[in-house]
């Protein structure tokens, strides 16, 4: 093997050490490559705020997944291939609500968006208690909660600028007030 | 109002009737004739022929009417579904003086598609989910509520839903008012004293089904369909018996043919539908038992010739990669005999679906003068852009003409049936198809229209709107959508969203046309007084000229319009109209379901065409009832 130059090697060693100085600034996300999937679900979670008399508790646990880019990402691919696109499209809802805004009915922390998904609704939203397995659960939660722009900006999906009226309009990235004047190009056509 | 300009790709059918226009719309249809005679253009997009008809030139088509007794009591009026009134108290010159008599409210807000009918002097509400059945006394002054029915529907229901968890309405028969339920029972009420006669289960919400349609009754049989053509629910028409709620008999729209019930009666007129087990043949492996082909629009029925006409929803899923073959009996009309479900012909309008173009419009029984005969004849205006008069003894297709702007296709070609299809407008997997028009709820969805014999002239409600789509794969999970697509819709051209088009059968082509901001989705009334009902999403309800369309009258109700109007007589002999507003349905569920349209994929591509439609109107639930001072 060739040995470089004594003076190379204390470039690359000084390059190397700015390297890992650099990345430790960086703020990364957490990402865990091996990690056991949670495996139980949610207790006595609260739907409701109003708690007769003395307030016991308000706090929500995070989700396990919601700020890592790969499970958010996964919880986007499974929000398709579950079919909860079919009914609460792409954010903005149809046959269900929609995720995307500030409005939650029963309830927008983690361990309440898993309990929605897993015991069902009595409006519509069926239950999928046996049907998805509970990591994935956890997956379409960090999804569902990135619509709404709940979790840290690093880990959230890109966009989906092809279908929306005009770049940025349904951006998943930043949420905003929608722009209810706007008209579509179809309605220049002669 | 806005008259028909004369279309390029028309100039044939302009040019030999030039002689009966104006100077100037002869002059346009010229120049529009010279502009269409270059050559090599690629798909002219094809639109409407245009025309301004006096309306009384020439033979005019007609229909068969019953004595008018001054009642409403099934949302189609009569069994040629023509939603006729003979009623002639309010007129062109007096309409301007119609005011609220009494309103009513349902106490839901969700959109009210439904018509009230109107039985023996008692009027009877029925509301979308929950599906509350009111009775409204008439001879009272203010209409007092006599009773209310709650068949109490499962609540999650609501979730398979397509579009809305409307109902279309209930039907009148033999001392019974009958209705479906969202979660798929069909019930009977005694319209005396409000209990239930029977009450029959025929579906199951788990596999995604749900009822909306208006039943029709015929002959002591209660002819009733599912929805779910968006969760891969196999479609199909039920008879139960009237008297006691057994199921009579079933015909599937996909399957086998002794589950569509094609045997030794069923002759199709084109050799496309002449075929043994087409319901199966025409689908890969088993995809025909989750194929779609629901029966969620209208019946209307021929005593005479003891038919029933009815036709079939799109094909499941939407996205057209996944389900090879024509995907019959999908998107198609059918004539059955009501007494065996028997077919007795059956036209596949759009075969191998691809834009979510339904089959379930309004077949109105008319008879036309077609070539120096009378044809009994039936007129339906479809999604896919054509208005359709065919013989509706034999099935064949005597004309089939657009009445919006068409990308989709060229046209149809009535010498064998087949609707011809442009190829680069049909949605692929990963990429996005622009410019599709009309749009999927097509030229016309549900909303019916009416037919006056006065005119000659079939009123259409519709819209005016076009779309992107893209192809995803879909997934069948029962219960859950099962479409593939992701679609945005816009207006179509002209920037206006709905229309009102007066057809005229004979030459077929509109007489007149009126134009509006949103979609027109509610229904249409004609009356013996040449005037024509209908609302609009913005809350208008409104009365046009049948002759010409010139604007009466109009009254802003609290929500949007997407209900059917109707008219009676009332026990003091005065002529009322009513109307449901409530705004909702697919083109209004961006504000009965609060959808977020900065996602143009809400509501099936619908919201985005819908994004101001919640700075225009609220959900509201409330029947009005006008008359004369």
């Amino acid at each position: 093997m060739r040995r470089l130059p004594k003076g190379r090697q204390l470039v690359l060693c000084a390059a190397a050490a700015t390297l890992v100085a650099t990345l430790g600034a960086c703020q990364r996300e957490q990402r865990r490559f091996r990690e056991s999937p949670p495996s139980t679900s949610p207790s006595a979670v609260r739907v409701s705020a109003l708690q007769p008399g003395t307030v016991q508790d308000t706090t929500h646990a995070a989700g396990p997944y919601d700020n890592v880019a790969y499970h958010v990402s996964e919880g986007q691919r499974l929000f398709g291939w579950y079919n909860c696109a079919g009914c609460h499209a792409n954010g903005g809802g149809g046959m269900g609500p929609p995720l995307m805004d500030d409005e939650w009915i029963y309830g927008s922390a983690p361990e309440q968006i898993y309990n929605t998904i897993v015991q069902g609704r009595p409006n519509g939203m069926p239950s999928f208690a046996g049907k998805v397995p509970t990591s994935q659960v956890w997956q379409l939660v960090a999804y569902v909660r990135s619509l709404s722009a709940q979790n840290s900006t690093g880990a959230r999906t890109s966009r989906a600028d092809h279908m929306m009226m005009y770049p940025g309009s349904g951006s998943l990235q930043d949420p905003e007030k929608p722009v209810k004047s706007f008209r579509p190009p179809g309605a220049e056509m002669p | 109002m806005t008259r028909c300009r004369p279309d390029a790709s028309r100039c044939s059918v302009g040019l030999t009737s030039v002689r009966t226009f104006s100077a100037a719309i002869a002059l346009g249809v010229i120049v529009s004739a010279v502009a269409c005679t270059r050559e090599g253009e690629p798909e002219p997009p094809r639109g409407p022929a245009s025309a301004v008809l006096p309306a009384s030139a020439g033979p005019r088509a007609t229909v068969a009417l019953d004595a008018e007794d001054g009642q409403w009591t099934m949302p189609i009026k009569s069994y040629s579904a023509a939603r006729y009134s003979q009623l002639g108290e309010i007129t062109t010159d007096n309409v301007k003086n119609l005011r609220p008599a009494w309103t009513f409210s349902t106490s839901v807000l969700r959109g009210h598609e439904e018509p009230p009918i109107v039985v023996n002097n008692t009027m009877y509400v029925l509301t979308p989910f929950p599906n509350i059945l009111y009775a409204l006394d008439l001879t009272q002054p203010g209409a007092p509520k006599k009773w209310q029915y709650e068949p109490k529907p499962q609540s999650e229901a609501q979730g398979v839903a397509c579009c809305d968890v409307v109902n279309r309405g209930p039907s009148f028969a033999d001392g019974k008012i009958v209705f479906n339920t969202l979660d798929n029972h069909v019930v009977a009420v005694d319209a005396t004293t409000g209990k239930e006669v029977w009450k029959t289960k025929v579906g199951d919400i788990n596999i995604g089904e749900t009822m909306t349609m208006a039943p029709l009754v015929v002959k002591g049989k209660v002819l009733v369909g599912n929805s779910g053509g968006e969760m891969g629910v196999r479609g199909w028409l039920k008879a139960l018996d009237l008297g006691s709620g057994r199921l009579l008999w079933t015909a599937y729209s996909t399957g086998p043919d002794v589950d569509v019930k094609i045997g030794s009666r069923f002759k199709a007129f084109y050799p496309k539908d002449q075929w043994k087990d087409l319901g199966v043949n025409t689908w890969q492996g088993e995809q025909w038992k989750i194929g779609g082909g629901n029966v969620w629009g209208w019946l209307s029925y021929d005593p005479q010739a003891n038919l029933v006409y009815h036709g079939t929803a799109n094909p499941g899923p939407w996205n057209p990669d996944q389900r090879p073959g024509d995907n019959k009996w999908t998107s198609t009309l059918f004539a059955r005999d009501p007494d065996t479900g028997e077919a007795v012909w059956a036209l596949q309008k759009s075969p191998h679906d691809l834009h979510d173009y339904d089959g379930v419009n309004e077949a109105v029984l008319i008879d036309v003068p077609w070539k120096g005969q009378t044809r009994k004849a039936l007129i339906h205006p479809d999604r896919n852009g054509y208005v359709y008069l065919m013989d509706r003894m034999t099935g064949e297709i005597l004309s089939a003409e657009p009445f919006v702007h068409i990308t989709t296709s060229r046209r149809v070609n009535i010498s064998n049936g087949s609707l011809e299809y442009v190829p680069d407008k049909k949605p692929k997997v990963g990429e996005v198809v622009r410019d599709i028009c009309p749009a999927s709820p097509g030229g016309k969805d549900w909303q019916p229209s009416s037919f006056s014999p006065r005119t000659g002239l079939l009123y259409m409600p519709h819209q005016n709107l076009c779309e992107d789509a893209e192809g995803l794969e879909a997934n069948y999970i029962a219960g859950t959508p099962y479409v593939g697509m992701n679609v945005r819709m816009y207006a179509g051209p002209g920037g206006h969203r709905g229309e009102l088009t007066a057809w005229d059968p004979v030459a077929a082509r509109p007489a007149w046309k009126v134009t509006e901001k949103f979609p027109v989705w509610s229904g249409t009334a004609v009356t013996a007084g040449d005037v024509v009902f209908y609302g609009t999403m913005d809350g208008w309800f409104k009365a046009v000229d049948a002759r010409n369309g010139k604007p009466l009258w109009q009254y802003r109700t609290g929500s949007g319009i997407i209900g059917q109007p109707v008219t009676y007589r009332g026990p003091d002999g005065k002529q009322y109209v009513a109307v449901m507003s409530g705004v909702g349905g697919w083109a209004g569920a961006i504000v009965a379901g609060n959808l977020d349209p900065r996602d143009s994929t809400a509501a099936l591509g619908f919201a985005a065409a819908m994004k101001d439609l919640p700075d225009a109107t609220q959900k509201g639930g409330t029947l009005y009832v006008f008359s004369l001072p």
